[in-house]
């Protein structure tokens, strides 16, 4: 029997009651819809088709086939003594066999273009955790990291939300194919500028999210030459670079700064995550690899708040070693992608709609302006919602990844059997054929 | 690759979290681990080394957990039975976490604590080991400037993982020994009272129960003084349970769980439970941590920030599978807690024979040895000059009591659960004979010139105050560079 007593509020911190962790946003609608009526080929075939979600999922049988013929190697082994040791391995520098695998596996996807150091590899729970280590590493509260836009939504929780660090956004646009130019680089830095904002760093991409596209390696050189005059930081997201339909088409800033013998190479580090390109999201790995030395030892001592489980080191250490295993997954992996990218594509394209030529990624950025009544966001999500909710696709709008023209839509393609890939473009072709019967 | 990284450049170049001492890891205790890296005891091949005993790790109970595993082959996506469910564990990334998971770890920390309380598996949030659950709990109760009241002695961790990135301070709430360490109301309003008056604002209270590094468990008439201090004040109450398991004598342990069932005046908004798998079970790799907060707000707060540090979800099955196996929990708490009585009566038995005591402790990995009747003098120089002779002389690293903040010099932790039964042998053989050898001595290091130089010490700790100021001060519980080193805990 308890007594109603009136409490005093008690208060929970700044952080705690912002809405800087992002899910407080409107399209947040996409994913209850989604939640609510979710499809399912046989027992709801009407359902909301789930398109906003980039995983991959078209490898998996690469990886489970390995677990088949390696599960002694992959778990603790035969040794008395292995899931023992195992389980008490909490060293933050992680477990060497698993730093060289990811070290050697990130070599690799580059086809050996450039090396990398395992001690230079550290490890985080997840490329969330890496970018919001490096946030607190590189900048102070009040200080801003530039970022291209359209941008990842969820850098707008890591890069800002427990750190006090701003984005300013860096604009690219259509006109040249979404590109980041000096000129737009230089326009965010002034930006900063003109607000009091400290710029400690550019953060990037490559290949990109949401377009699809990785960056060519002209503008990688100027925005490595921008970011040493400006004497700043360069963080390069590279957590879709073995999503890549194409290997040569990819260029690491790893490569840029190999060719420049490594000069004044300590203000770069890289991100890499197993998250996309072997679609292991729950397993929670994430690496920093940064070639600054001071940052290696300190992301290292933050890495005891996001450290990475031992027994999925002591898994994906296995895995990754094994170059058999690494080697055919990495090309099975790019040519699926590529024919579920060219199957979105001709899809979209018998139904009139056109998308940004993309050569990476697990989505297609998706050109839906002719539908707007007006070029604005207003605009933008009305077709948003008339697409979740008439044709029950839960698509991204532009406008949640902080695009700057309206009316652009990130889909994603990867995370779904090619049967239901089937069952989106036909609502998408129904769906547009109706527009043109009722718009005349 | 070299890279010559220009310092001065390099520095501006960082943000002042990054190039702060709040890591802890800049401490003077590192020459305990040094000592243990370049010269660590194995009986065949180094029988001389160095003994850890600084790292509360325990390694009692693995055999029952490797039968376990494996005649439970689905419990791991490895094998042929589990590998059907790997697709869909690893892509399972909601933060909520794996129902099975949360049900195992609820059920567990009722099974833990007699059943006398119930876990809602709903309010199970995930973290990157308590580690990451303290600091997370930091982000969400306080902001930069805020203070938390911590009981000396405490784990020295909690001086970089409340701090470091969030920005909160530390006021000590000083216990003695002269009352055997027991948390008073007046340590309490003492330590309110200072903070206010340096204008710092408290924002709770955070208690470890059972406690490390005494080993000793909080009674019910001081649970219930803290609940109603903390209620009346208005502030946070966050107790860290990760001991719970390891209580292996009378008195048992009283969770605040069970107190707030009693105490039903309490505001159960102020109430929040950091647990973890890495003491209780021994699984420190595998980065379960959980808060468990009955404050709905600071669930849902939490909950998104768990995305930071989420536990694996390949692991989460394992646990899942593993905590729903209640003959098997049973068995393994009640065994668990019977072998570290054997190892805890053997070492406190064992030092007793040549009149070195300890605090009277019923639970933890670890004993708080009573060494002051061998220091030259009653301060912390002497305590360093002790501990350096323990480790380079008799050869076993041992945690001093100041890098726990303890108010009085000569108290040591001695971790006894982390080795096999030999070793424990000849590491009691090590410290009776070093204390028979000490009697009759002139008490102190005079003759050992070599280990002083090597020094250096911030004295500048005695007074309450300068717990507030000196961030310094950290065992030897941190991972330095060394590739051998591990985490500490």
């Amino acid at each position: 029997m308890t007594i109603e007593i009136e409490q005093p509020r008690v208060g929970l911190s700044k952080i705690a009651v912002s809405k800087t962790h992002g899910e407080d946003s409107p399209y947040f609608a996409g994913w209850k819809a989604y939640d609510e009526n979710p499809y399912d080929e046989f027992r709801n075939p009407s359902g909301v088709i789930q398109m906003g979600l980039a995983e991959n999922q078209v490898s998996f049988d690469i990886l489970e086939e390995y677990l088949e013929q390696h599960a002694e190697e992959a778990s603790w082994g035969k040794k008395a003594s292995g899931f023992r040791e195992n389980a008490l391995f909490q060293d933050y520098h992680g477990l060497q066999s698993f730093r060289k695998a990811m070290a050697s596996f990130m070599e690799k996807i580059r086809e050996g273009r450039t090396k990398f150091n395992p001690d230079r590899v550290v490890l985080t729970a997840g490329a969330t955790a890496a970018n919001e280590l490096l946030t607190f590493i590189l900048a102070d509260p009040g200080d801003a990291l530039l970022v291209p836009t359209p941008y990842y939504p969820g850098f707008d929780r890591d890069l800002r939300w427990r750190t006090g660090v701003n984005i300013v956004p860096i604009h690219c646009d259509s006109s040249n194919n979404f590109q980041v130019t000096p000129q737009a680089l230089e326009a965010a830095y002034k930006n900063a500028e003109s607000m009091n904002i400290k710029v400690r760093g550019v953060l990037i991409t490559n290949p990109s999210n949401p377009l699809g596209v990785t960056i060519h390696r002209s503008t990688l050189e100027q925005i490595l030459d921008f970011v040493t005059i400006k004497n700043i930081h360069l963080v390069s997201d590279e957590i879709y670079s073995g999503s890549v339909f194409s290997p040569t088409e990819f260029t690491s800033i790893a490569e840029i700064l190999e060719s420049r013998s490594y000069k004044d190479c300590e203000r770069v580090h890289i991100v890499y995550s197993l998250s996309k390109d072997l679609g292991l999201p729950g397993f929670r790995v994430g690496t920093i690899y940064s070639y600054n030395d001071r940052v290696v030892t300190t992301a290292r001592r933050m890495s005891s708040f996001t450290l990475i489980s031992s027994q999925t080191q002591q898994l994906l250490g296995s895995m990754l070693s094994d170059e058999k295993f690494t080697g055919n997954y990495i090309t099975k992996n790019r040519e699926r992608l590529r024919n579920r990218y060219e199957k979105m594509v001709g899809g979209l394209r018998n139904a009139g709609v056109e998308c940004l030529e993309g050569n990476a990624g697990l989505f297609c950025w998706v050109n839906l302006s002719p539908l707007l009544e007006s070029q604005t966001r207003e605009s933008e999500l009305a077709v948003w919602e008339a697409i979740l909710h008439r044709v029950k696709l839960n698509i991204s709008p532009g406008s949640s990844c902080h695009c700057s023209e309206p009316g652009w839509f990130r889909v994603c393609f990867a995370n779904m059997s090619e049967k239901t890939l089937e069952v989106a473009l036909k609502r998408i072709q129904s769906f547009m054929e109706e527009r043109k019967i009722t718009s005349g | 690759m070299g890279f010559i990284s220009s310092d001065h450049n390099n520095e501006q170049l960082l943000s002042k979290i990054a190039t702060n001492n709040g890591h802890g890891e800049n401490s003077p205790y590192f020459d305990g681990w040094k000592a243990y890296d370049s010269d660590p005891y194995h009986s065949a091949q180094n029988p001389n080394g160095v003994i850890q005993m600084g790292l509360a790790e325990n390694e009692l109970c693995f055999d029952l957990i490797q039968k376990w595993v494996a005649n439970n082959p689905k419990a791991s996506i490895c094998t042929a039975e589990g590998a059907n469910e790997f697709k869909d564990i690893a892509i399972y990334q909601d933060y909520h976490g794996l129902p099975e998971f949360r049900q195992g770890v609820a059920k567990f920390m009722g099974k833990v604590r007699g059943d006398r309380v119930m876990f809602d598996p709903d309010r199970i949030v995930m973290s990157g080991g308590a580690t990451g659950a303290h600091e997370m709990l930091a982000f969400c109760l306080a902001d930069p400037g805020d203070a938390f009241l911590v009981p000396t002695p405490y784990y020295p961790g909690f001086d970089r993982d409340l701090r470091w990135r969030t920005g909160t301070q530390i006021v000590p709430v000083v216990c003695e020994s002269c009352t055997n360490f027991k948390l008073t109301k007046e340590a309490l309003e003492t330590a309110f009272q200072k903070a206010t008056e340096a204008k710092i604002r408290v924002k709770g209270l955070l208690i470890t129960n059972p406690s490390n590094p005494l080993g000793t468990v909080l009674d019910r008439d001081t649970l219930k003084t803290i609940v109603r201090f903390t209620n009346d004040k208005n502030i946070h109450l966050v107790s860290d349970e990760i001991y719970a398991a390891t209580v292996f004598n009378k008195p048992g342990f009283i969770s605040i769980a069970e107190i707030i069932e009693e105490e039903t005046y309490c505001n159960r908004d102020l109430i929040h439970i950091v647990y973890s798998l890495s003491k209780d079970l021994g699984f420190p790799g595998f980065r379960v941590g959980i808060v468990y907060s009955y404050n709905d707000q600071v669930t849902l707060c939490a909950r998104k920030m768990s995305s930071f540090g989420l536990v694996s979800t390949q692991t989460q099955h394992l646990i899942g599978s593993l905590l729903s196996d209640d003959i098997f929990t049973e068995k393994f708490i009640a065994e668990s807690a019977d072998r570290l009585a054997k190892r805890h009566e053997i070492f406190t038995k064992g030092l007793a024979q040549v009149g070195i005591g300890s605090l009277e402790s019923n639970a933890g990995l670890f004993f708080w040895m009573d060494l002051r009747r061998l220091l030259k003098e009653s301060t912390i120089k002497a305590e360093m000059a002790l501990w350096q002779l323990i480790i380079h002389e008799v050869k076993l690293n041992v945690s001093p009591g100041s890098s726990f903040h303890c108010s009085e010099p000569g108290w040591f932790r001695v971790c006894f659960a982390n080795m096999d039964d030999d070793t424990v042998k000849i590491a009691l053989r090590r410290i009776r004979n070093f204390v028979l050898q000490s009697k009759g001595l002139d008490q102190g290091p005079a003759k050992r010139q070599c280990w002083q130089s090597k020094l250096q010490v911030s004295l500048s700790f005695r007074r309450l105050d300068d717990f507030v100021m000196a961030p310094h001060m950290m065992s030897p519980h941190s991972p330095i560079s060394s590739p051998l080193v591990r985490a500490r805990n």
